[in-house]
């Protein structure tokens, strides 16, 4: 029985892909390429990006689209292999003839395929956090997440404050956590911290004791953890079962409750940088971003019944920006890029965006706001 | 009659041009990209089923020759010797020739190994490594020469996923273009699609002629024996361990040729290709196509990679892959292009019907 | 390196070794009645995880986690059910092939059942910050939980295997399974016992560590490597031989990172698999002939 089942299943979902691959030929639509890690091991980014465009794009076409036209996205799955972002990249440029492409969701599929896009003269929105990206600066990359050198000067510059000195920094071994401790280890002497020991581990560790053994023996006055993976949540844990009471940093890769609720008391006091989409109602009604991080919050959870990150916010910026500078270049792919180049002032919920031909990422340290938890919650961070 | 068994080969060179013209015809020349792609994994497909097909012998870490060829040679093209100039060994490779100029991402001028320099280097590198590592595998079976080659391949993983020289997690990017006399060149560069679509098949056929003549020499026969029975082998006088090892560094050496001509297509290199699920991917294609079945592994390894690329499968791509592998063994474990398994799935509803009867018996 | 950091590595690499010690003996369990190594013993312990947090939510803790031990039992039957009861003369590279099929299958069926989080079993006892302090070591009760959990395991096991018909006839088949077969054994149900044995104790294993180190649809392939690596290193198909190459592989494992760099802690694991295959396949307590026995 299950064994028929389970051929009667293959050949359904063939017969399905060949449907789905078949609705793609509709030509009364700009077509906009996305290419998102949906599952696999950077779902956590990918999956709230797609669900984010596939919401947006509903309502920009509601809304008449873009001079008329309806915007088609067509999402492309790379499970977060560069292979996969390099094919689709190819295959949504060549085949589908896109407009533009907004993603990759990580720092590795996006370096792949930035020069495909640039070759092309195809517009790349990426919603990848890498510097490498968009420096050297390729004349149609661009990307829409905060830069993380100025997350780690936000945390030394409060580490600064509060006369830390020593610490300790760990982060995984993915392109996010090397960037990470590559920033932390440049900037730590200008702000007058010595780090006594840098580990990295595997994405995919489970236990974390053992390295932090070795760093609490070294009696630091704080650890830093940079990465985005589960393992946020496992060192707040080990840390308060090694009964080691410094304080905590992360990265903006901390941006989601549910590393919160998986830390449980653990997660109390962890101080962190990242974009105010968390924090939107403590933000002043005046607040540039009040308005467009509040709709979106309330949109999107509201829509698909989980709680908004920021790494969805980091797709919302890439195709509003993108849509916000269709408009103005019109159907020319030339006009739009300078248009987007040349954007200022434009509200998203990473920030205040101000592109410029020089820089491509658009916001700077003041995209970040400090938070931290408290009862569970994320709350601004104030000095006490 | 020799030039018989080149008939197939004609058929897939018929094959490849017409493929090339009908996608030029109807503008869809973008299929050669992932074609070419799919090409070159079949490339270390071809390698492996020789040696899981004709010797036996499994390797479940086999894209790790494939990383250590791409990684050597993005490593040697792109690290810049130009610091060390005054070295003598650097001095003697470049009065050799060996030596070229290139650019960095930020576009200074580097000085690195020529790409042929490179690729001679890598070769040398993976056979060394797999002489060396095949000494101690072969001489274990079954279960544990499994898990030595799954072993052995998250080892070199883990290097390459932890040693900076390899760039870590992020690998390396923006290796220059490899070219090849009369002014082609093997890269990414769109407009030179084409050109790489032939490249890469000129390779494939190459390799499948080797494998074919390899088969039917002496030394095939030889490899058959084993197959067919160690110890009568070794009764007949056939030197086993040689002969394993040798056909173990061969497809290591194709693997590692594959890996550096699609690292120079694709640019780049990064970890995720020395993953256990790559060797476990190709393993999969080999079973499927028929263990000794080099056609059979081919056109199974270009259409599974080619689909798996152009993201037929979705997010179902595991389970496909997964569900075939288990498809395969049980009703097949001939492999899919075997005669007596095209039988053998015809009868397929009568054997599904008999398995419910007989399970009713016990 | 002062008294109460050594023991906290020692903690840390017991806790983690008799894991690998459970996932080697349930890779044995099978072996011995079958000759099968399955490639899918990891996923027993992420379903035996993934059902119980699932199930938790609508009842108490000890029952999710006995109901879900169940079921991934069941799941143990099934497979051999489906699949290798189907097979009539498999070669060594069959098995290995669907093994890892069925790893990878089982995997993706979890990724759309569960997607992608992370999820945990609550702490069994006190929660995320609670700390017991040994001797200056600090550990989380889970810890205490884990290993006594695991020694409980292979206790009753023991006992179990030497005790009990069922035990002592699965015993029958690993020595000689035509020989079994003569006596009067089934040996087909033995070998569905066998899985289903293997899948429980994954299963429980799965539930007791989850809080510590939180489940994941792929938590199982890397548990899976390191059970090999202990289950070869105490000799395949010697539980005893699983739980000493457990705790050796853990201790190693711990102690390294206090003098090499993190990154490379798991090839050590690896390095001392191939270290073993290459010197003396048959581990550290498997006969050397014990090796050759179980080949197709």
């Amino acid at each position: 029985m299950s064994l028929k089942k389970l051929l009667t299943l293959i050949v359904c979902m063939a017969v399905m892909a060949i449907a789905v691959s078949c609705k793609k030929q509709n030509k009364e639509t700009v077509k906009i390429g996305a290419i998102f890690a949906v599952t696999g091991g950077a779902s956590f980014l990918g999956a709230p990006e797609a669900k984010t465009v596939q919401m947006l794009q509903d309502e920009i076409n509601a809304a008449g689209g873009i001079d008329g036209k309806n915007i088609e996205v067509i999402i492309k799955d790379s499970a977060g292999k560069p292979e996969n972002a390099i094919s689709f990249a190819k295959q949504l440029i060549d085949e589908n003839k896109v407009f533009a492409i907004i993603g990759p969701s990580t720092s590795g599929e996006s370096m792949k395929i930035k020069s495909i896009c640039d070759d092309a003269k195809v517009i790349l929105v990426s919603c990848a956090a890498a510097e490498s990206i968009v420096n050297p600066i390729s004349k149609y990359v661009f990307k829409t997440p905060q830069k993380d050198s100025d997350a780690a000067q936000m945390i030394l510059n409060l580490m600064k404050k509060k006369g830390i000195t020593k610490i300790g920094v760990v982060s995984s071994n993915d392109g996010f956590g090397a960037e990470g401790k590559k920033q932390l280890e440049k900037l730590a002497p200008g702000a007058g911290v010595q780090i006594l020991i840098s580990e990295v581990y595997d994405k995919k560790a489970t236990d974390l004791t053992g390295v932090l053994t070795k760093i609490k023996a070294k009696n630091v006055q704080a650890v830093v953890n940079w990465s985005i993976v589960p393992a946020q949540s496992i060192i707040a844990k080990n840390m308060k079962q090694l009964n080691m009471n410094v304080p905590l940093f992360q990265s903006h890769g901390f941006g989601n409750i549910k590393y919160v609720k998986e830390a449980g008391e653990a997660a109390e006091g962890i101080i962190f940088p990242c974009g105010r989409l968390l924090i939107v109602d403590e933000l002043a009604d005046s607040h540039p971003q009040k308005q467009v991080l509040a709709k979106y919050k309330k949109d999107y959870e509201g829509k698909y019944a989980e709680d908004a990150s920021t790494f969805g916010g980091h797709a919302y910026d890439a195709l509003m920006i993108l849509v916000e500078a269709m408009k103005r270049g019109g159907s020319d792919k030339e006009k739009t890029r300078d248009a987007l180049e040349n954007l200022k002032g434009f509200a998203g919920t990473g920030g205040v965006f101000n592109y410029s031909p020089a820089d491509h990422t658009g916001l700077d340290i003041n995209g970040f706001e400090l938070l931290t938890v408290r009862g569970g919650k994320f709350v601004k961070y104030e000095d006490k | 009659m020799n030039a018989k068994k080149y008939i197939p080969v004609a058929v897939l060179v018929g094959c490849i041009v017409l493929f090339q013209v009908a996608s030029s015809l109807i503008g869809r020349e973008f299929y050669l990209t992932q074609l070419t792609m799919a090409a070159y994994y079949s490339l270390v497909i071809l390698g492996l089923t020789v040696l899981m097909g004709y010797t036996g012998q499994i390797s479940l870490g086999h894209a790790a020759f494939f990383a250590i060829g791409g990684y050597t040679s993005a490593v040697l093209t792109t690290l810049d010797l130009s610091g060390a100039a005054g070295n003598p060994v650097v001095k003697a490779v470049a009065a050799a020739g060996l030596a070229a100029v290139s650019k960095d991402a930020y576009g200074a001028e580097t000085l690195v190994l020529s790409p042929w320099a490179a690729l001679v280097a890598a070769v040398v590198i993976t056979a060394i490594v797999a002489f060396l590592i095949g000494i101690p595998i072969l001489k274990l079976k079954g279960h544990y020469l499994a898990m030595a080659t799954l072993g052995f391949g998250i080892i070199v993983y883990r290097i390459v996923l932890g040693a900076s020289l390899f760039g870590e997690a992020d690998g390396i990017s923006d290796l220059p273009p490899f070219p090849i006399p009369g002014g082609l060149a093997v890269c990414g560069d769109p407009a030179r699609r084409v050109e790489n679509f032939y490249i890469a098949a000129v390779l494939v056929v190459a390799g499948v002629v080797l494998l074919i003549n390899l088969v039917d020499s002496r030394v095939g026969r030889a490899l058959r024996s084993i197959h067919g029975s160690e110890e009568a082998a070794n009764a007949m006088g056939v030197d086993i361990a040689r002969y394993k090892l040798l056909v173990f560094v061969l497809s290591a050496v194709f693997a590692c040729v594959a890996g550096v001509f699609l690292t120079h297509f694709n640019g780049g290199i990064r970890p995720s290709e020395a993953e256990t699920m790559k060797s476990v991917s190709y393993v999969a294609i080999v079973a499927v196509g028929g263990m000794a079945n080099l056609w059979g592994a081919l056109v199974m390894g270009v259409v599974l990679n080619y689909l798996s690329l152009r993201g037929y499968f979705g997010s179902y791509d595991e389970f496909v892959f997964g569900s075939i592998l288990i498809g395969i063994m049980m009703f097949a474990p001939e492999g899919l292009l075997r005669m007596e398994s095209l039988r053998g799935l015809a009868g397929l509803p009568a054997r599904i019907k008999s398995m419910f009867g007989a399970k009713n018996e016990e | 390196m002062p008294f109460e950091q050594i023991l906290q590595y020692i903690f840390s690499g017991i806790t983690n070794g008799s894991i690998y010690a459970i996932v080697a003996i349930g890779f044995n369990i099978i072996y011995n009645t079958t000759g099968i190594i399955n490639f899918a013993q990891g996923e027993f312990l992420m379903l035996g995880g993934m059902t119980a947090i699932s199930l938790s939510a609508f009842m108490p803790l000890p029952v999710a986690i006995l109901a879900s031990v169940v079921i991934t039992s069941f799941v143990g039957a099934l497979i051999d059910f489906i699949f290798i009861r189907r097979l009539k003369k498999p070669t060594v590279l069959n098995m290995v092939i669907i093994t890892i099929g069925l790893s990878i299958l089982i995997r993706d069926i979890a990724l759309h059942v569960w997607d992608e989080k992370v999820r945990s079993l609550p702490y069994f006892t006190g929660s995320e910050v609670t700390s017991i302090n040994i001797l200056g070591a600090y550990i989380s009760p889970q810890v205490l939980w884990v290993l006594g959990v695991s020694g409980i395991i292979v206790a009753l096991l023991g006992v179990f295997f030497r005790v009990t018909v069922t035990g002592r006839s699965m015993r029958a088949c690993a020595s000689n399974m035509t020989a079994a077969r003569l006596c009067g054994i089934n040996t087909r149900n033995m070998v569905t016992i066998s899985f289903m044995l293997s899948a429980a104790i994954g299963a429980l294993a799965g539930c007791v560590v989850s809080p510590i180190t939180q489940t994941q649809y792929d938590c199982g392939t890397s548990l899976a490597i390191k059970g090999f690596t202990v289950a070869i290193l105490g000799g395949l198909g010697n539980s005893t031989g699983a739980v000493i190459g457990g705790i050796v592989i853990g201790l190693l494992e711990a102690f390294s990172i206090s003098i090499m760099p993190l990154a490379y802690k798991d090839a050590i694991a690896i390095a001392v698999l191939l270290l073993i295959l290459f010197v003396r396949p048959s581990g550290l307590f498997g006969k050397k002939e014990a090796a050759g026995l179980k080949e197709f």
